[in-house]
């Protein structure tokens, strides 16, 4: 069985458009709608090793998704990777020091993503 | 639509000619994706009006153009990654040790495109080599085209550009946004000279004496002749225990002999032949 992620994204479209590149690449692909699902997710999913997390979501939006995740050391191991339309220095900035692993802004591409995942030593 | 084969067959040529780079048969369908710009801003409305244009181009400047356009730009940051994990946990530390003495490394990209490669190399030295600050870094990037050297001088990426392979740490430690571009910081952009350059010829501005070459995925558009050429070339300025960087598919086989590859890690190197 491949690597497990989890797509965090409100937009249907999008998690679609980001599973697709992971299930080319051999991951198998949870979604969450926004980052308080997803926070479920990972509890009933303890194999996930990778979220990509979209930054303006309803409920919970993925910022306070990944601080919350980097407040429990039980999952100090998952990889975080924000994907996001946020594209000021300073957001990025503040992603990385709330936990987030990685960064891609939207519009991506397929190739960018993938450099990213390589990255983080994940392809 | 696909160009006739005399236009096809035209456009070849100028490009060998101007840059020594063959572009094969079969490959018709990439004058108008790479041309397409060009055409617009020149009025020309398909293929047969732009040779019509370069044939009585005496200037040359319609011409440059098209050579510059017609020659791969493709790059990222940190493409492939692994020649940049060989660079940092092998070669480097090891010419650390040999030059301790001399504390001097001379660097040269030799396709630098638009200067990701380079600037990657760069980031590379300075985010884990503390201790270069004080040595002598010759770091020469050329290119063939005067547009992209100059975008290296610039060292003004778009959002697409710096998602490709630069890792987040390192884009908001040294690149800075100005409008909708990010920017290199001065200090990393100082490290290097970019330098207009011809592979096919005369070597002005590269190094007498060099420790790590990166000349990858160029050689694949040079015909055998050119390539050993070339090859010739980097050898005998090549150190002792200088490496060699080219592209996966290339090879200094039946081309320089006096040139070995080795395996360093997961990326194939080439030195000179003891």
């Amino acid at each position: 069985m491949g690597k497990r992620a989890l797509v965090i994204d409100d937009s249907r479209a999008m998690r679609r458009v980001i599973a697709n590149i992971l299930t080319e690449r051999g991951f198998e692909v949870l979604e969450a709608e926004n980052g308080q699902v997803a926070l479920d997710q990972l509890e009933a999913n303890p194999g996930i090793e990778v979220a990509l997390v979209d930054w303006n979501m309803p409920v919970m939006n993925g910022y306070d998704f990944i601080k919350a995740v980097r407040a429990q050391p039980k999952y100090a191991r998952l990889t975080m990777m924000m994907v996001t339309t946020e594209t000021e220095m300073s957001q990025v900035v503040r992603a990385l020091a709330a936990g987030a692993n990685e960064y891609v802004m939207k519009p991506f591409t397929a190739d960018a993503l993938v450099e990213k995942l390589e990255l983080l030593g994940l392809l | 639509m696909t160009p006739s084969s005399a236009d096809y067959d035209y456009i070849r040529r100028l490009v060998q000619d101007h840059s020594a780079i063959m572009l094969e048969a079969g490959k018709e369908y990439l004058l108008g994706l790479r041309l397409q710009g060009l055409m617009t801003r020149h009025g020309c409305a398909d293929i047969p009006a732009l040779v019509q244009k370069l044939r009585s181009d005496r200037s040359g400047a319609l011409s440059r153009e098209v050579v510059e356009a017609m020659t791969n730009n493709e790059t990222s940051f940190f493409r492939d990654l692994h020649p940049f994990e060989t660079l940092r946990k092998v070669i480097v530390p090891e010419l650390i040790r040999r030059r301790a003495a001399e504390r001097t490394l001379d660097i040269w990209c030799g396709a630098s495109s638009s200067g990701q490669e380079i600037y990657s190399v760069a980031l590379t030295l300075r985010e884990h080599f503390p201790e270069l600050v004080n040595w002598r870094l010759n770091i020469v990037s050329t290119d063939l085209s005067r547009e992209m050297v100059q975008r290296g001088r610039d060292g003004r990426y778009s959002q697409i550009e710096v998602n490709r392979g630069l890792p987040a740490m390192l884009l908001v430690k040294y690149f800075e946004r100005s409008g909708m571009d990010y920017y290199v910081k001065p200090d990393i952009r100082r490290m290097v000279d970019f330098r207009e350059l011809n592979l096919n010829g005369p070597w002005s501005g590269v190094p007498s004496r060099l420790d790590i070459v990166f000349m990858r995925n160029v050689l694949i558009y040079f015909e055998d002749a050119v390539k050993r050429r070339i090859l010739a070339k980097v050898h005998d300025l090549l150190r002792p225990d200088g490496y060699l960087f080219l592209g996966g598919s290339e090879t200094t086989l039946n081309l320089e002999d006096r040139l070995e590859q080795v395996q360093l890690e997961r990326t194939r190197c080439f030195r000179r032949r003891h």
